[in-house]
């Protein structure tokens, strides 16, 4: 007789076991409205909010007059342990005549890039941040190897001795 | 007052009127023919969109939303996807059986189609043998499988073939037994009779304890013999990849997705046919108000009412519930369902006898 | 651990699972000799994704070697950090704050907590159920956005850099952290109503895959994946590092050594964890999130080790230094390695549906076993 009460015992406790699975997959079901998940993407774009810190691209931080703090120091190019960039430096003339190191073209190959962070950490003046976009598929692997100064820059007067302090 | 079978009567009158018997059977033939191909690719159609709204409600999804308002369209145009694939034949493939088999799992499900009745009157063969004609011919569609999987030279869709072979071979028994129950209680195999004989109550309301437990063992048995989770070991995707129909491409794997869902569309309908009353209305007691109400709503709706819920339940388990592993699907089987649904079956056949039931 | 070898027959089956396959959780490659459904044999072929991370940190400098880190164990990137972090500290006998040790602590169990929602939703869908996954992915996910908010990337991270963390702690982090959990809370019930309780999957994992003590030590399985079968293993408690000796949580311990006791063992390790960020997140002390360290880092001649619990295992860190600037040979012992080494013995026997079910409560990442 007992053998029938484990039988049955049995069969119920796997019944019961596989109604409440059941019923939560059934209540999820129900309120199927309420509780989503996913996001929406292209439709959400408007409102999709990436925090501050996410880490999108590199950019050189240009302010309205179109000047940087860029010193070429190249610091940012020996702390990218993957060789995304390359800052190919010239030297300008002071109006005193001495010649001054400056950034030429900031070459930044988004394609080889990690995102980690290293070269924001490296950078001495603040000069490059993390940008939020992420949208970042071209249809030409040569569009993602950028140029991060935008043409006629230049150096922001005072950084130097900024960063000399 | 309108209905299926006012149609389909004036239609055979006027072409026994116009034209000689012979040429009238023709033409009934290729009308019948259309409406089937016609009823499989809609059947296909929403039953795979039923499924992946399903799916995505129980997983806090969407589901498919950009074709289309609320995405109907989107199983039409995966349809014209895999029409347009090229579908592949591996080398070292037995080709005529590789192209045979999804044509053979097709064939069987659009046959099976035939004794159904899908409203009051409408019918397309109401022929005396109803339930044992579709349980019969319905397991051809394990030879399609074992042809597919042996077809395909290839080792993952052999495997799945056989698995598929030793589950729907053990599960037809407890599918089998578990219809019989109603079938002694009816005393016919006429699905005609059947639903005849739930005109004062459906099966499982005045069946008793015997056809519950034949309702879900026969739940359980079709679940496993249509290869839906948790018994879809033949295609088991995290081991086998996509067993049987890991070798086919373009049309030919629609097919066979086809007939995956035009099967468990046919053991739904039976279910709801011998358990919940087929196209009759629900009816309670001598309460003739509500009675009225329920006789207004077509019985075609009511058919496929039952049919489409029965449907989301096998949905259900397959969103729920783990896979099973090929010996405790036997396990399953051989050590629970078919002892119980043999004792079930001597339970109703007491009944029928001592005619307790309503 | 004597086992007969195991010659193969004419009539056998030989199964190429991967490198291409659903239950490999990347490209792992089996060969698997079968008899019908049982599997006599698993034999891993490794090598698809080597990337030889080792050999390119001898190139990189001490502190651009640990992102690397971030991409074996991509799920537990947080952790790989910290034991690279913590092994170049070593060498440089640098004291990190005391602030900067507490959320290396909350980072390292939250990366857990993720690792182990994400197991668990892939365990669920190999033993055949989809929607746990979803569920998984829903807490998952929260951690995610925390992650994104302060360290700035949602997987491979490279928040820990030598003297503490890159950044101090986002201002919504400790609120974020509290929703999280009051959440989790309510939620992880779910996963027990879902697949703990459900009879399918415990017949699915109860007794299958066994491995007794002493072969899980011998294999050098470690993490979860041992403790299921009563090793004790965890180097939060054994070697305690960071703020651990100060925490109070249990190690968990099964004794069962199948499938459901290695289950048992990370959801179980999950309750544990909330517990620690439990702890820490209203304790977290003020002051400097790192140590001053000079900018170019000159390990001194030697040879340096670290060890952390990562959420599959030990991770150990093995620097040789010349005394320059970049290692002069790195070596990572990475806990799936071994976990993977004792598959055949845990197979032999089963069937095929069994061995997607070791696999996935070994949790093996594939890039930690080539690295």
């Amino acid at each position: 007789m007992s053998f029938v009460k484990n039988y049955i015992g049995e069969v119920w406790g796997a019944v019961k076991s596989l109604a409440t699975g059941m019923k939560l997959t059934g209540q999820y079901a129900l309120r199927h409205k309420k509780e989503k998940i996913t996001q929406q993407y292209p439709d959400n774009k408007d409102t999709l909010k990436l925090p501050e810190r996410f880490r999108g691209e590199v950019v050189l931080i240009h302010d309205e007059n179109n000047e940087h703090a860029c010193t070429g120091c190249t610091a940012c190019e020996l702390a990218c342990p993957n060789g995304s960039i390359k800052i190919i430096t010239k030297f300008d003339l002071t109006p005193e005549g001495k010649k001054k190191k400056a950034v030429d073209t900031f070459v930044y190959h988004l394609d080889l890039c990690t995102m980690c962070n290293l070269c924001i950490e490296a950078c001495p003046t603040d000069a490059i941040k993390m940008a939020q976009t992420f949208e970042h598929s071209v249809t030409d692997r040569n569009k993602l190897i950028k140029v991060l100064n935008k043409p006629g820059s230049k150096i922001r007067e005072g950084v130097e001795e900024k960063k000399s302090q | 007052m309108w209905s299926l079978q006012n149609i389909a009567d004036k239609v055979h009158d006027w072409l026994y009127l116009t034209f000689n018997p012979t040429l009238a059977m023709l033409f009934e033939f290729v009308i019948i023919g259309a409406l089937a191909i016609g009823l499989f690719a809609m059947l296909g159609l929403i039953l795979i969109y039923m499924e992946r709204k399903v799916s995505a409600w129980m997983q806090l999804r969407l589901g498919p939303n950009r074709v289309g308002p609320k995405g109907i369209f989107q199983t039409m145009a995966d349809t014209l996807k895999l029409i347009v694939k090229e579908g592949m034949t591996p080398d070292g493939a037995d080709k005529l059986l590789f192209h045979i088999a999804p044509f053979l799992v097709m064939i069987v499900a659009m046959v099976v189609l035939a004794p159904l009745m899908f409203a009051k009157g409408f019918q397309i063969w109401d022929i005396n043998i109803g339930v044992f004609f579709i349980t019969a011919v319905s397991s051809i569609s394990v030879i399609g499988v074992l042809m597919a999987g042996w077809a395909s030279n290839n080792k993952y869709s052999l495997l799945g073939a056989m698995r598929s072979g030793a589950q729907i071979v053990s599960y037809e028994l407890s599918a089998g037994l578990s219809i019989l129950a109603v079938i002694v209680l009816t005393g016919s195999l006429k699905l005609s009779d059947i639903i005849a004989s739930q005109e004062n109550g459906w099966w499982i309301f005045k069946g008793h304890l015997p056809v519950w437990i034949a309702f879900v063992i026969f739940i359980i048995a079709v679940t496993a013999e249509t290869n839906r989770a948790p018994f879809d070991l033949a295609e088991a995707e995290s081991e086998l990849t996509a067993g049987f129909h890991t070798e086919y491409s373009g049309m030919k794997f629609a097919l066979f997705f086809l007939a995956e869902y035009v099967n468990i569309f046919v053991v739904c309908a039976l279910g709801a046919t011998l358990f919940l009353g087929g196209w009759m209305p629900l009816h309670f007691g001598t309460n003739t108000q509500f009675n009225k109400v329920m006789d207004y709503i077509p019985s075609v709706v009511w058919f496929f009412g039952k049919t489409f819920f029965l449907i989301f339940v096998i949905m259900w388990f397959r969103w729920t519930f783990p896979r099973l592993r090929i010996d405790q699907l036997l396990h399953l089987e051989w050590k629970y369902l078919l002892p119980i649904s043999m004792i079930n079956l001597l339970l109703a056949t007491l009944i029928a006898i001592m005619n307790w039931h309503f | 651990m004597t086992e007969e070898v195991v010659i193969t027959d004419q009539d056998d089956l030989i199964i190429n699972v991967g490198p291409q396959h659903p239950s490999t959780h990347g490209v792992l490659h089996l060969v698997i000799t079968l008899n019908g459904e049982t599997v006599k044999k698993v034999e891993p072929h490794l090598g698809y994704i080597h990337r030889s991370i080792e050999k390119m940190c001898e190139s990189l400098t001490y502190r651009q070697f640990i992102y690397t880190t971030s991409r074996m164990d991509y799920l537990s990137s947080h952790i790989n950090n910290h034991c690279c972090a913590m092994c170049v500290e070593k060498g440089l006998q640098v004291e990190v704050p005391p602030r900067a040790q507490v959320i290396r602590v909350l980072m390292d169990e939250l990366t857990r907590l993720a690792s182990h929602q994400l197991w668990w939703g892939a365990l669920a869908m190999d033993v055949g159920a989809l929607t746990p996954f979803f569920l998984a992915f829903r807490e998952r996910e929260m951690i995610n956005d925390i992650m994104e908010e302060t360290c700035g990337t949602r997987l491979t991270m490279n928040y820990m850099v030598p003297g503490g963390v890159m950044a101090d702690i986002h201002p919504n982090f400790q609120r974020r952290v509290h929703e999280f959990l009051a959440h989790f809370k309510r939620k992880i019930d779910e996963y027990d109503e879902l697949i703990t309780d459900n009879i399918i999957f415990q017949n699915r994992t109860k007794g299958i895959g066994f491995i007794s003590k002493e072969d899980a030590i011998s294999y050098g399985m470690s993490g979860p994946s041992a403790r299921g079968s009563g090793v004790q293993c965890d180097i939060r408690k054994l070697y305690p590092y960071e703020v651990y000796d100060k925490l109070q949580f249990k190690e968990i311990i099964e004794s069962g050594g199948d499938c459901f006791a290695r289950y048992m063992v990370r959801m179980k390790e999950m309750k544990q964890s909330m517990s620690i960020v439990e702890q820490l997140i209203d304790n977290i002390p003020e002051g400097d999130f790192q140590a001053k360290t000079k900018n170019v880092l000159k390990l001194p001649k030697g040879e340096f080790y670290s060890r952390v619990e990562t959420a599959r295992g030990e991770l150990g860190v093995y620097i040789i230094s010349e005394g320059g600037t970049t290692p002069y040979r790195i070596k990572f012992r990475s806990p799936g390695y071994s976990n993977l080494s004792a598959l055949d013995h845990m197979t032999r026997g089963q069937k095929i549906g069994d061995m997607v079910a070791i696999m996935g409560t070994l949790d093996l990442v594939i890039p930690d076993i080539d690295r």
